[in-house]
């Protein structure tokens, strides 16, 4: 790919020192060493693993609810609300959160209010629809004869949900969660919003944090030369994380549970 | 059958999680919607925005934007996919390409947008820079194109797939060719499927932003011609909040594109299961 071409000559001649280096001065061009993306990645990082971490319950335990327990008057109702909440444009959650969460968080805790954790609320919630539909799915791919024989041996549904249902659909259950972690670490327009895009490793979740994307969208207007170069390798590191984690979610899908 | 004292608050709280998903998303649909709606009026849609988008002015060339970019995107990829899924579909078996091309949309279908916008700067407004005219209409349509291509692909191919080979063997035992079966056929039968796959790719280009950001240009004017640089309405939501610090058009705008997806979601929705139905009676 294109982007390739451009990121990894840059990404061979900065070498370690770009992924390891802690600080980020591109339009310095007397200080050298000023392009280390340490902060950066660790601030993707933490984004997404702190979103994954409230989204990821919260989504499957709604997808068991819709499989399992939800009357279907409430499944007609919650199914395309999910739907919806999915086409949601990216750049409008991240105007609710400006809007609504970032004052929140500076009434409630003080602080600039943009912050690591107006990113994992507003990332939480992007990445609902992407686990709820995917874990619902393998849900209800399970047999009806594990379940009918759980309960027909005496389990009550929530044992029947805990240790027939969930193990069943584990395998579509990770692969969902790996896929929201995966939206969550190239998502843009929210986070970019909220995050307070500064260079610096976040000593608190209330402290401005920066990501791979987001710095790739808000530099790239005036990027030219190696600052330019240095962005598309930016592009190349999220690219290899994103190839990982789908990576792991085919291996995730693969997996079969027997029993 | 009704749960025991046990289970009350398992079964509870799962209850909690479905109820808080739906809280969530009507707190955030309602409170844009009751700020942006009264704002929308024929004024506001039909009015160029400011040079500073300031209040009193509308977002007509936002829209008109929006529109054309989304076209140029639906133009290019609707062909690709419908073709493509059919080309999978009915003339090959499952071998190593139908895997290969199966996966390469898969895995295009995961790449962030904000990757897929570098790719458009590169490749549309700096390569073919004498073609597309730089930050356009049409860098930022093609650009979408690769968005709008694995989701309608798929959803296309789920529809053909979906098909009874019944049909198709009856059209040919009645001495049909196989494009005759595929056209009179097979097509008619998938249509509502293949149409909810494009119009969900018409969703995510109208929403998408960050790759728009990096390949439209961001100018308010009315474009002319598609080698104008342009500002579709997720951009120009981004550009008020980021610099202009308007919230009242900011608000108006992002009740428009909500309607726009919800009127999506609805559509689509009416349309897979009229499609289901339709299936079933078969």
């Amino acid at each position: 790919m294109f982007v390739f071409s451009q990121g990894v000559p840059f990404l061979a001649e900065a070498g370690s020192s770009f992924l390891t280096g802690s600080v980020w001065l591109p339009t310095d061009s007397f200080a050298a060493g000023a392009w280390g993306i340490f902060p950066i990645i660790l601030g993707s990082l933490i984004v997404t693993l702190g979103a994954v971490a409230i989204g990821a319950p919260l989504g499957i335990a709604c997808a068991v609810f819709l499989a399992e327990i939800a009357p279907p008057a409430v499944r007609r109702v919650l199914v395309p609300s999910v739907s919806a909440l999915a086409g949601v444009p990216s750049v409008v959650y991240g105007f609710f959160a400006l809007l609504v969460v970032v004052p929140w968080i500076r009434g409630q805790f003080g602080g600039f209010g943009t912050s690591v954790l107006a990113c994992w609320i507003i990332l939480s919630v992007m990445i609902l629809p992407t686990i709820i539909s995917i874990s619902t799915d393998s849900m209800r791919a399970v047999p009806r004869e594990y379940k009918e024989g759980s309960l027909a041996m005496g389990a009550t549904s929530w044992q029947t949900i805990r240790s027939v249902l969930i193990p069943a659909a584990s395998s579509g259950i990770v692969t969902s969660v790996i896929l929201g972690m995966g939206r969550a670490i190239g998502e843009t327009m929210a986070v970019l919003l909220v995050a307070g895009n500064s260079v610096t490793i976040p000593d608190s979740i209330f402290a401005p944090v920066s990501t791979l994307t987001a710095t790739i969208a808000l530099e790239m207007g005036y990027a030219t030369g190696a600052h330019q170069q240095a962005l598309f390798a930016m592009g190349v590191v999220l690219f290899v994380f994103i190839m990982i984690l789908t990576g792991l979610a085919n291996l995730a899908s693969r997996r079969r549970v027997t029993f | 059958m009704a749960a025991k004292r046990s289970e009350m608050v398992p079964m509870g709280l799962l209850w909690g999680a479905g109820i808080a998903t739906l809280v969530i998303l009507i707190v955030i649909l309602a409170y844009i919607l009751s700020k942006g709606l009264p704002l929308i009026s024929w004024h506001f849609l039909t009015t160029n925005p400011g040079v500073r988008g300031q209040a009193g002015t509308g977002i007509y060339s936002t829209i008109l934007a929006t529109v054309a970019v989304t076209g140029v995107a639906l133009l290019v990829a609707a062909p690709l996919s419908v073709g493509g899924a059919i080309y999978l579909n009915e003339y090959t078996r499952e071998n190593l390409l139908r895997k290969v091309i199966r996966q390469a949309a898969e895995i295009l279908a995961g790449i962030p947008s904000i990757i897929i916008g570098l790719f458009g700067f590169l490749f549309f407004v700096i390569y073919l820079l004498p073609y597309t005219g730089g930050w356009s209409v049409l860098s930022g349509g093609l650009t979408l194109a690769f968005m709008v291509l694995p989701i309608s692909l798929r959803i296309s191919e789920e529809a053909l797939k979906a098909v009874p080979g019944e049909l198709r063997e009856g059209s040919l035992g009645l001495g049909a060719t196989k494009w005759q079966s595929i056209t009179t056929v097979v097509l008619p039968t998938a249509l509502p499927g293949i149409v909810t796959g494009l119009i969900l790719g018409m969703g995510r280009a109208i929403g998408e932003t960050a790759a728009i950001l990096l390949t439209a240009g961001g100018a308010l004017g009315v474009i002319h011609s598609l080698r104008d640089p342009a500002c579709p309405m997720t951009l120009y939501l981004y550009n008020i909040l980021t610099e202009y610090n308007d919230t009242t058009t900011a608000y108006g705008t992002a009740a428009v594109l909500i309607i726009a997806i919800l009127a999506i979601t609805f559509v689509t929705d009416w349309l897979m299961n009229s499609y289901t139905k339709k299936l079933k009676g078969l």
